[in-house]
């Protein structure tokens, strides 16, 4: 448990001093989103009728963008060499980074998210179940691109494939997602649409580290 | 014979790095993995400290196979590679106190004073040139005790008087009933040591 | 000391009796797709509401299936070569992605047309074509994965982790799509599933379908042989450097 937190804290430590991370994820978020109106016209109805969708591909392409984050740093300075080889199972390891990840790259796009929702005319109702549904859904988006972080981990332009292999595997959470805000904003029930991101969210703890787990291992063969 | 190497065989990209190596180290003992460069030091280093799976071959420590139970077998060593992994936004102290508590216990103070850090304590490992650096990296060494230490290369970037410091580490640390592998280009006088030859090994 | 190259490409048997089979594959594949494409785009009635563009279902549909078909066999034969070590299940899924992902682009590209008449467009989301072309990434990744690891024992086990994870959302995929289609379409729309089956044009569909399966099984023999074969010079390749 102690090396987990030690894992924990040191990697929100490093996103914190180092900055780039939160800063690179929040500003092409909120790019992204204001390229909409730009890109769509300024006309509110059809930016509301929009606007869960936008935040919630903007927020997946911003984690997207962080994600070869989780190892590729440690991988580059030989400190995943020694992780591994400590009292932590790999699975454990990759947990915590996960956790690191989440916290220090997607909850701030979280945090921000009522504000460019406003920005798009979504109604209160839908911004208060979207940042619940954001909640509940993003984890899944960390989880399960760490899969991909791990099997591309140390490869030249990873990252076109880290896309390629991660973004069929979000498109549940997406639909999920918006439907819930959506839903939201048409005064209707929301329950199950949370309920079935929290049951994503939740296969997603298991899956997410065990295959990264196995796909670093090969790192390590 | 603490740790017990038999017939490895290395294959890397689809070329050959060696086969046929075994050797034995026993408590007390070091052993200097020397060749020129491309022998394959560094993979057998790798291999020894379950970094990289050799094709053929088995390897025990205390009798109990390594690759059966990686786990326990890892608790047992500390493996010094090449690159330094030191996070460049912490200081000294953080870094060597992330170490400790990742691998359980330990304190880095002992550590610190011996390696003659305590000036770099508060210095983020960015700032540091590649002698201190290394000076960090094998710092870890007294933080956390195990019997067998797994050194590639721990002398380079260092100047004469810091590998004088190193080497009586390593020379206490096999008084102490410790086992060392190391590699290194430069001859050293260790208490106790012997010599594996990989250029010998490799049928080129 | 060889690797021992019965264990790991030598699968005497397998190789045997997919030999033999191979000459029937051809065969059966030519008879079956000239007798699918005549009764299908022939004999059978065209539908009164879409007049002859239907006949494009019976292309599209068998195609769509075995997409499908194909992943699902691909996840099976990972599957077993990591539980139960299979020398070459691993192999046996890679041969079969190329062809898999020719399904599916057949499949969107069939639709598309079969859409333009229906739709007076030539792409349309509806839940079928937008599952499969998820399904045309996920095959692409799979077969990108293979080619990203210079080692290709690395590779093979990338791809199972792959194509598991993925077997496990295809699944969850399909149903998020559906569901997803229904929220958005007024259910008075006609779907790509195209008219309620009837015999005469079950049995045309069901010959497709079968023309589809054996035509699958044709390409696989020979591209498994030549994964094996692949495997084989590898292993003598690394077996003669260490004799050298």
């Amino acid at each position: 448990m102690r090396s987990f937190l030690s894992i924990l804290r040191r990697d929100l430590k490093l996103s914190y001093r180092q900055g780039s991370a939160i800063s690179l994820s929040l500003s092409f978020f909120v790019i992204v989103i204001v390229l909409f109106p730009l890109g769509v016209g300024p006309e509110l109805n059809i930016l509301s009728r929009i606007s869960a969708g936008v935040i919630w591909v903007g927020a997946l392409l911003a984690c997207l963008l962080t994600l070869d984050r989780i190892f590729q740093a440690d991988y580059e300075d030989g400190s995943l060499d020694l992780l591994v080889l400590g009292p932590l199972p790999l699975e454990m390891l990759i947990l915590s980074k996960v956790c690191a990840h989440w916290v220090s790259s997607v909850l701030p796009l979280i945090i921000i998210s009522p504000i460019l929702a406003l920005s798009m005319n979504m109604n209160l109702a839908g911004i208060w179940v979207m940042v619940l549904a954001l909640l509940i859904g993003t984890p899944t988006l960390s989880l399960i691109g760490t899969i991909g972080a791990a099997l591309t981990v140390g490869m030249r332009r990873g990252g076109v494939l880290l896309s390629l292999l991660v973004l069929p595997l979000y498109i549940p959470v997406l639909i999920f997602g918006v439907a819930a805000v959506e839903a939201a904003t048409a005064v209707l029930p929301v329950t199950s649409h949370l309920l079935l991101l929290s049951g994503i969210s939740l296969g997603a703890v298991v899956v997410g580290p065990v295959a990264a787990a196995a796909a670093l291992r090969l790192t390590f063969d | 014979m603490s740790l017990s190497v038999e017939k490895l065989v290395c294959i890397r990209s689809d070329h050959l790095v060696f086969e046929d190596v075994s050797f034995d180290v026993s408590a007390g003992e070091a052993l200097w993995v020397r060749g020129k460069n491309g022998a394959g030091k560094s993979s057998l280093l790798r291999i020894c400290a379950t970094l990289l799976k050799p094709v053929q071959g088995d390897m025990k420590w205390l009798g109990e196979s390594c690759f059966e139970d990686p786990d326990s077998y890892r608790s047992q060593f500390l493996y010094v590679g090449h690159q330094d992994a030191l996070k460049s936004a912490l200081t000294v102290a953080e870094n060597l106190n992330f170490w400790a508590q990742y691998r359980g216990d330990g304190t880095i103070d002992h550590a610190l004073s011996e390696f003659e850090l305590d000036p770099l304590r508060e210095t983020p490992t960015g700032l540091l040139s590649a002698g201190q650096k290394k000076r960090v990296n094998l710092a870890r060494l007294l933080i956390i005790k195990t019997p067998l230490w797994i050194l590639d290369e721990p002398f380079s970037s260092l100047d004469q008087s810091y590998i004088d410091l190193v080497k009586n580490q390593m020379d206490r640390h096999l008084e102490e009933g410790g086992t060392i592998l190391y590699s290194t280009h430069q001859p050293l006088s260790l208490s106790s040591s012997s010599s594996l030859d990989l250029d010998s090994m490799v049928s080129q | 000391m060889a690797i021992d190259l019965h264990k790991y490409a030598n699968p005497r048997r397998f190789l045997k009796i997919i030999s033999a089979v191979y000459p029937w594959s051809v065969g059966a594949t030519g008879i079956l797709l000239v007798a699918g494409l005549y009764f299908g785009l022939f004999v059978a009635p065209p539908d009164y509401q879409q007049g002859e563009t239907v006949r494009i279902m019976f292309v599209h549909v068998p195609a769509a299936w075995m997409a499908l078909s194909i992943y699902t066999m691909m996840a099976v034969s990972s599957a077993v070569g990591l539980i139960w070590k299979h020398p070459v299940a691993d192999l046996s899924a890679k041969a079969a992605a190329p062809i898999g992902a020719s399904f599916t682009f057949l499949a969107l590209v069939t639709g598309s047309l079969w859409g333009q008449p229906m739709w007076g467009t030539y792409w349309v989301w509806d839940a079928r074509l937008t599952s499969m072309l998820i399904l045309l990434f996920l095959y692409l990744g799979y077969m990108a994965i293979w080619e990203s690891f210079e080692d290709p024992n690395k590779a093979a086990k990338a791809a199972t982790i792959l194509i598991l994870v993925g077997a496990i959302n295809v699944p969850i995929i399909k149903f998020s799509v559906d569901w997803w289609n229904t929220l958005h379409q007024p259910a008075s729309v006609a779907t790509m599933q195209g008219p309620k089956i009837h015999s005469s044009i079950l049995t045309p569909l069901l010959i497709m379908i079968l023309a589809y399966s054996s035509f699958f099984l044709m390409v696989w023999i020979i591209r498994v042989k030549a994964e094996i074969l692949g495997r084989r010079l590898r292993i003598q390749q690394m077996n003669a450097l260490r004799d050298k």
